[in-house]
């Protein structure tokens, strides 16, 4: 049985995990290609045409990669966690069938039409379906968020009496508190990554002396794009989304900051340390005198209740895989935001093509954003377990009952072969795309 | 409103059927048929397009069945668990096949991604067969052994086959001789269906040869067809209970048989297109007729013990069908806004739209 509920969660893990690096990049950069393919209408520079293009690639490289991988989430709902689909299908399935509905058919068909169709229909309508594109990506990015979100903070349900969770107010379903600030929080991290992800690509182009025209337009686009992007990510988003955690799951946020005690006179925020589970203390820590308590109640001595006020039974099942997830995303969250605010600095002054450190820094924390993701995504993730539907139903009641633990060995060692191979060919192909690189139409 | 539910549900999925129908049995067709590079060029750009917004009908159709029934969605995809993986595999494989096929010029690199893509085409058609042969033959619900159910009434697990192969042997897998003969009509129907398409949507070379082959075929199926018309009475004594009942329902086999039959004149048609109508009321009218003969239950039970699995006893609760009516109206109505695009766009021949050539 615990086998079986391990081999359940890690399957679901790892296969999120690989899908999640697709979408990330895609829903953002097609804002980044929205705006370029807008540029070339108004000053009809073929630089900007021609930017909208080469994006276009790598973003349905991704896609497809995206849509592979994205079949068997929906699947898996049913096949490894049955009782958990039987249990609450008649409000999650709500989200996840207008996913299907509203998104994926809007996407599907018009991304057909965005790649094949420039000639086919002219620059306005090609922009438009460029834009319809981007509304379906977002818009599947809403339901999902909105489907995490009632399983972090429920609402609109009722419970009867043989334990199936049905719906009964399906407006609140999208009036959730915990969904607008997470959705935005969710999309501006998306922004970052297709901005980190342009602005390397543009810094690539620049060092190597190829392509310098478009090296230049990437590197301004993804510097400006994702300054913005880093700054509402933390603020105001992740700031709304943490209080959220204060207000529903204090016991989350305790373990997400390594807060063992409560402390009067307002509590200290951990930069750094490492959670010592035995002894209950946070080893070799450094950390800030009352900024936790300032931060998230606006008051110095606030209190901010620590791990020790609570049960060990409604503990986050991995306290310190919980703190380490928090502390990486919040401190490259950090470091994104100097980096790009530096860089700004360079692109005011003119100087920032030919400062070279800005440009390998850019190059090389091209991978960075997309930990950031992942490991803000687990932050949310271990935060709500071991609950599937916080506080109502436990992730050990969600497995399904007959699948065993073998089979589920079998098709997890499965999927990591296959992603594997899916993860080289991804590999190769985007490098071949980046390797050759824009085309400009001599007229 | 559960029933409402069942017909939008069984509609969608024929929808799947009809259209990613066609991609598979293109894959088919271009494993066994396609020679030349010109020929298969042309195959690929018939489906390329629209291959991924067809694949959008299954998720969609897994949704709605996720959301009107969760209990058959639960008690299903964990209970087929391993063909279902499979099937994953699969549609990664062909996707990855179709896709990735024009990324590189190179001979070897070609080969492998249409064999890949051909194969799994053809396996998928074969699983979702065999897949529409464990429904109608129905599981051995609650896991009973001598009269006792080992799980809940709903839940249950299948191998992918037991020993003998015997459709009525006490420990039921998933591959039997009827479900595996079910499959192989999946293989030539899905074969017939698309080649219809090719013919349709190019101007290949092959579309006289395809014109034979799809008679051929024809004759394999109806001789198919009848084999498993005969042994389904061993499977299930009464097959034909709800149409005796309700004689209406005969509206299903004879727009299956239209279809069929009409497909023997494949040769005379004078418009491309009529070929692939034809197919499409075979499959319509096959899977309509298949689940009507078991309605309103959408998985029997083999046992006597628990009972089958009916829309009645799946359906979610009163209030999030009876909502879930509003959005999906103006869903379908912007889904077929979109659909009509996409085909306007794509409308005749497609043999040299430059698929997957980057």
């Amino acid at each position: 049985m615990e086998d079986m509920l391990f081999y359940d969660r890690m399957q679901f893990a790892f296969t999120i995990t690989f899908h999640y690096l697709f979408p990330q990049l895609t829903m953002g950069l097609s804002l980044i290609i929205v705006y370029f393919k807008w540029k070339f209408l108004r000053t009809n520079v073929d630089t900007y045409n021609e930017a909208a293009k080469f994006w276009m690639k790598i973003f349905a490289l991704n896609f497809a990669m995206g849509v592979v991988t994205g079949i068997p989430m929906e699947f898996q709902f049913g096949t490894n966690w049955a009782k958990f689909s039987e249990l609450t299908g008649g409000i999650i399935g709500q989200t996840l069938a207008m996913e299907g509905m509203f998104s994926f058919f809007l996407e599907s068909s018009f991304l057909g039409l965005f790649i094949f169709g420039e000639k086919l229909l002219g620059h306005r309508l090609h922009f438009v379906t460029g834009f319809l594109v981007f509304l379906g990506s977002w818009a599947s990015g809403f339901l999902i968020i909105a489907t995490h979100s009632w399983m972090q903070h429920p609402v609109g349900y009722e419970i009867l009496e043989n334990g199936k969770f049905v719906l009964n107010n399906f407006g609140a379903l999208f009036t959730n508190e915990w969904l607008w600030p997470s959705y935005l929080h969710n999309q501006a991290a998306s922004l970052v990554t297709a901005s980190f992800v342009v602005a390397a690509i543009g810094a690539f182009y620049i060092l190597n002396n190829k392509h310098h025209e478009f090296g230049k337009l990437f590197v301004k686009t993804g510097v400006i794009f994702g300054l913005v992007s880093s700054v509402i990510v933390a603020f105001p988003t992740g700031d709304m989304a943490a209080k959220n955690v204060v207000k529903h799951q204090p016991v989350t946020f305790a373990a997400m900051e390594g807060l063992f005690e409560t402390v009067d006179g307002g509590s200290e925020i951990v930069l750094i340390g490492q959670p010592n589970m035995i002894d209950k203390t946070l080893d070799n820590k450094i950390a800030v005198p009352n900024i936790l308590s300032f931060l998230t109640y606006q008051k110095w001595d606030a209190e901010i209740k620590g791990l020790n006020e609570f049960d060990e039974d409604v503990y986050p099942s991995n306290i310190p895989g919980l703190y380490y997830a928090y502390h990486i995303m919040v401190g490259l969250g950090t470091i994104f935001i100097g980096l790009m605010l530096v860089a700004m600095v360079q692109l005011f002054r003119k100087k920032l093509y030919k400062t070279k450190w800005i440009l390998w820094s850019l190059l090389f924390m091209l991978p960075f954003p997309y930990i950031a993701n992942t490991t803000g995504w687990y932050t949310a993730e271990l935060g709500r377990q071991p609950w599937l539907v916080y506080n109502l139903l436990r992730t050990s009641a969600g497995a399904s009952p007959t699948v065993s633990a073998g089979n589920t060995l079998f098709t997890l060692l499965g999927f990591m072969g296959l992603y594997l191979l899916l993860g080289l060919l991804f590999l190769m192909l985007a490098g071949k795309i980046i390797n050759k690189g824009p085309e400009l139409i001599k007229h | 409103m559960e029933l409402f539910w069942y017909i939008i549900l069984m509609s969608m999925l024929a929808v799947y059927i009809i259209l990613d129908g066609y991609d598979f049995g293109a894959g088919i067709i271009h494993l066994f048929f396609a020679k030349t590079e010109k020929d298969k060029k042309a195959i690929t750009n018939a489906i390329g397009p629209f291959w991924d917004a067809n694949e959008v009908w299954l998720i969609a159709s897994g949704g709605i069945l996720f959301f009107a029934f969760p209990t058959l969605y639960a008690s299903s995809f964990s209970g087929f668990y391993l063909p279902l993986i499979m099937i994953l595999w699969l549609l990664i494989f062909r996707a990855i096949g179709l896709e990735l096929r024009g990324q590189i010029h190179n001979k070897m690199w070609e080969a492998v991604w249409d064999k890949a893509f051909g194969l799994a085409s053809l396996l998928l058609a074969l699983f979702f067969g065999i897949a529409l042969g464990n429904v109608v033959r129905g599981v051995n619900l609650g896991m009973v052994t001598n009269g006792v159910s080992a799980h809940e009434a709903h839940y249950f697990f299948l191998p992918l086959w037991n020993p003998t192969f015997s459709p009525q042997a006490e420990h039921l897998g998933i591959i039997d001789w009827f479900t595996l003969m079910l499959g192989i009509i999946g293989v030539v129907s899905l074969t017939i269906h698309g080649a219809n398409w090719i013919i349709f949507k190019t101007n290949s070379s092959l579309n006289s040869k395809l014109k034979n082959v799809i008679f051929k075929l024809n004759i394999v199926l109806l001789a198919l067809i009848i084999l498993s018309l005969l042994v389904w009475h061993i499977i299930e004594p009464q097959p034909f209970h709800n149409f005796l009942q309700y004689p209406w329902l005969w509206v299903f086999p004879i727009i299956f048989f239209i279809g069929h039959l009409g497909l023997f004149k494949i040769r005379t048609f004078k418009k491309d297109g009529t070929g692939f109508l034809f197919s499409s009321l075979f499959l319509f009218g096959g899977l309509t007729s298949t689940v009507a003969s078991i309605f309103p239950k959408l998985l029997p039970s083999t046992n006597s013990v628990n009972p089958d699995l009916t829309i009645y006893n799946m359906a979610a609760h009163e209030y999030g069908l009876s909502v879930g009516i509003y959005w999906f109206a103006v869903a379908i109505v912007l889904v077929l806004v979109y659909f009509t695009i996409q085909y306007k766009v794509f409308k005749g021949k497609m043999d040299d739209i430059g698929y997957g050539e980057h």
